[in-house]
């Protein structure tokens, strides 16, 4: 982790703006510069503050805090900074961020997910109890079951994360996949926690999730969030996680490649775009996966937005936001760009494949009174209407 | 006079509260850009969305005697639009449509945030047969900063200086009137910046913002080849690059010619390297520009004194960018984030004695250099960059650059040179040089067009 050091290395951002644009240069694609326009708002800006605020050129702010946390960590800069740094530049953000919280200098916003997630087990404040209440009898993980369906905060609570979970979990049943879930016992992945910089309580997270994927002989997670494949990839073994791990579309693509989904017959007329989530490209570099799946799909036609894949602009949700909302109450917020964009396609449904995009997006629509012209799906469901259709 | 609260609201007023910063953290950042001139505060950041939002600015200021300074995307380095005596700081990017392209007289309209990234992309998308300047800036760079700056760019061994290149202006000036200046004063298009009416737009370009605001630009586009490649020379001694300029311009069949001189790595000591980028749409084009190119230069390969390098596509593909990432890329080179360039616009037969200063300014300073000439025009003049990286995390270095810029400035001067994009320093020792008749010209002009002082104050000052 590069974070630790960030303090000795993030005076060497020259502020030349690479990182606003996407590859093409056709239009903004840092979501918080989008959306504020200061440049202040921009990586450079960013970087350039959390210096000063390290040289004691600055005092730390409530709005210094949001500048810093209006960041999605979608990685666009990191794809376009053209210096040897830019791998690291969101690990710099996010050791910024750590020194806030230690210091106990957040927004209040990002006080309220971490206080949810120390009480709660999850950002929305619902108990514990009630997290396997969309499951609707899904059979729990045991010693055996080939996979563990990793399912999330979002899947578990939220009204959207809900219903994709229930699709996926219908087509894994459909296709004899071998799986259970934690119910109950499922904890934050801590994606989100490790990226507002909340190193501890993150610790803690992966250490509890671990130890219940020991427990109970976990050999193979498949997750429903981007956010916590990403997470459980690229953090877990770090502290010991060891586990074979897919994200869904990759399990669905295979269950298509190998023929065990089954989809109905019926002519569909679709057509469709894809939004890529941050954390299955840019960071992780599923791009091929998701659409393969939806070309599989016959009468689909899949249109491309202008910015895709590594230039994919972020829905807004990363870093927490999908639940801060440090980003929204514009007509520039990044959700509602992307939305704008999507429609701009002459597509009738937006494709995504993570409950924080579809939360984001489907609420986007709607803000852009779009929501009769354009609808917002997960991947899994949209397979899942093509089984019920069987 | 009003309070600084009201002030702000009358801000808030004309932009809305979401385009109008009077905090810390945007004050900090708007001091200062990525060179070494010292920050100065503003006090507010404003961002206009159109021209009637900036001349609403404009006639406040005005009233209230409060200075202004326009900014595109401060990349200049020599710290042109940092606000010197505080004030509004008027970040122009929002003003960001492209608002016509006429294919048949080749010229685009922008407005005063649009980048050259963003038209670059609009051009190619939108109208592939046609291209504009783009310089070495990063593409946030704007279309209209690099103009007011006199920038260059590709294209301007056979076009001039990006300023050369306006087709016409739109302008608020510094008492809140909005002024067309070119063509479009009279028609509704924009294929000239002043003939045959007399050229105003002198009035504005170089002047740094401090006779007005421009809030639309016409720009000639050119016409773009389907191919471009470039030839890549080698030569170890200094005084035969002037002649070499003069013969690839001779050809006139050249997009650009750059020559680039740096220490490091250990390849490139001792020689320079000299790039002619040619364009065409066919390979048969292409193959007869090599030829003409290779025949201007047979006789320094006859005499060894020029080497040609054969480069692979993944060498090549860099070099070919536009912009080139490379030129930034210069600000890490000692993990440092910064650096900064005297760039005088200097006869090309000066190309010699400039690189001798920067290596021996290097030496006195202990800094890292690196050197880039670009030709302007057929051979009339070049832009010679000193360039000097640094440390920003290491004070000791920074004020070796700073002695090493000034120094290489000074020099350039005494040797016939002009301070391109020159700092407020700079600016004095330039108008210490000027024929005394010039500057009362230039008072005039300026007490005429801004009476209360107010645009970009510091700069291009007349005593």
């Amino acid at each position: 982790m590069q974070q630790k050091d960030y303090a000795s290395q993030i005076h060497r951002c020259f502020r030349c703006g690479y990182c606003k644009f996407p590859t093409d240069y056709s239009s903004f694609n840092c979501p918080s510069y989008r959306r504020f326009r200061f440049d202040s708002y921009s990586t450079g800006g960013r970087l350039w503050l959390i210096y000063a605020w390290l040289k004691g050129e600055i005092e730390w702010s409530e709005h210094f805090a949001e500048i810093l946390y209006t960041c999605t960590t979608c990685k666009n800069c990191t794809e376009q900074c053209p210096m040897k740094f830019a791998p690291d530049i969101v690990d710099w953000i996010v050791g910024a961020r750590s020194d806030m919280v230690e210091k106990g200098k957040i927004p209040p916003r990002v006080a309220r997910f971490f206080e949810a997630v120390y009480g709660y087990g999850n950002p929305f404040k619902q108990l514990r109890s009630d997290r396997a209440a969309w499951a609707n009898g899904t059979k729990k993980y045991a010693p055996g079951d080939e996979y563990l369906l990793y399912v999330g905060c979002l899947g578990s609570y939220d009204e959207n994360g809900q219903k994709m979970a229930r699709s996926l979990v219908d087509i894994l049943n459909a296709s004899g996949v071998s799986f259970g879930i934690l119910g109950e016992e499922e904890e934050c992945c801590g994606n989100e926690i490790y990226m507002l910089g909340e190193t501890g309580l993150f610790q803690n997270l992966v250490e509890k999730n671990s130890q219940k994927f020991k427990e109970l002989g976990v050999r193979k997670i498949v997750t429903l969030s981007p956010h916590a494949y990403n997470t459980m990839k690229n953090n877990y073994p770090a502290f010991g996680g060891s586990f074979e791990l897919c994200h869904y579309t990759q399990l669905l693509n295979d269950l298509i490649e190998k023929n065990k989904i089954k989809l109905s017959q019926a002519h569909v007329e679709v057509k469709l775009t894809y939004h890529d989530s941050c954390f299955l490209g840019r960071y992780n570099n599923i791009y091929d996966e998701p659409r393969q799946i939806l070309q599989s799909i016959p009468g689909i036609k899949l249109v491309e937005m202008e910015r895709n894949r590594r230039d994919a602009f972020c829905c807004g949700g990363g870093s927490g936001n999908f639940v801060t909302d440090l980003l929204a109450g514009s007509a520039d917020s990044p959700a509602r760009v992307r939305a704008r964009e999507a429609y701009e396609t002459g597509a009738d449904t937006l494709a995504v494949a993570c409950p924080s995009c579809l939360t984001m997006l489907t609420d986007a629509v709607k803000a852009e009174d779009l929501d009769d012209k354009l609808a917002v799906k997960d991947i899994s469901q949209i397979l899942k209407e093509l089984l019920s259709a069987k | 006079m009003m309070t600084t609260s009201a002030l702000y609201d009358s801000l808030v007023k004309i932009v809305g509260e979401n385009f109008v910063s009077d905090q810390k953290e945007e004050r900090y950042f708007y001091a200062r850009d990525g060179g070494l001139m010292p920050p100065h505060e503003p006090d507010f950041v404003v961002m206009p969305k159109t021209a009637e939002e900036v001349q609403d600015i404009v006639k406040l200021a005005n009233r209230e005697k409060v200075p202004v300074v326009p900014k595109g995307s401060g990349l200049a380095l020599t710290g042109l639009v940092i606000p010197q005596r505080g004030g509004i700081v008027l970040d122009m990017k929002r003003m960001d449509r492209i608002l016509e392209v006429n294919e048949k007289a080749r010229y685009v309209v922008v407005e005063a945030g649009v980048t050259h990234g963003v038209l670059k992309s609009y051009l190619q998308k939108h109208h592939p047969n046609l291209r504009h300047s783009i310089p070495d800036a990063p593409p946030i760079a704007t279309v209209v900063a690099n103009a007011v700056i006199h920038g260059q760019g590709r294209l301007s061994q056979q076009h001039g200086f990006n300023s050369d290149m306006v087709s016409g202006l739109e302008v608020v000036l510094p008492t809140g009137e909005l002024c067309r200046i070119g063509s479009c004063s009279v028609s509704s298009y924009w294929f000239s910046k002043g003939p045959p009416l007399p050229d105003l737009s002198g009035l504005f370009l170089g002047w740094f913002g401090t006779t007005g605001i421009i809030t639309r630009l016409g720009l000639k586009l050119y016409p773009c080849k389907k191919m471009r490649d470039i030839m890549l020379f080698l030569a170890d001694k200094a005084e035969l690059v002037p002649d070499i300029m003069l013969r690839l311009s001779h050809t006139e069949i050249v997009e650009d010619v750059v020559v680039s001189a740096q220490p490091l790595p250990l390849r490139f000591r001792g020689t320079f390297w000299i790039m002619a980028y040619i364009t065409g749409d066919s390979d048969e084009e292409l193959e007869f520009k090599r030829k003409m190119v290779w025949d201007a230069l047979w006789e320094y390969f006859e005499n060894r004194d020029v080497g040609f390098l054969s480069t692979s596509p993944d060498m090549k593909a860099p070099l070919l960018s536009m912009p080139s990432k490379d030129t930034a890329r210069f600000a890490d080179v000692s993990k440092g984030g910064g650096f900064q360039y005297a760039g005088p616009i200097a006869p090309i037969e000066k190309f010699p004695a400039f690189i001798k200063k920067l290596e021996e300014v290097a030496t006195k300073y202990n800094v890292f250099y690196a050197s880039t000439a670009r030709l302007i025009g057929a051979g009339h003049c070049m832009m010679f960059s000193f360039s000097f990286s640094f440390n920003r995390a290491d004070t000791d270095e920074m004020a070796r650059a700073k002695e090493a810029l000034d120094e290489c400035s000074k020099f350039a001067l005494e040797e016939g040179g002009v301070l391109w994009k020159a700092d407020i320093y700079e600016q004095k020792l330039l108008m210490d040089k000027m024929d005394p008749n010039t500057l009362v010209l230039m008072k005039k002009i300026k007490q005429l067009l801004d009476p209360n002082g107010i645009m970009n104050p510091g700069n291009w000052e007349v005593k």
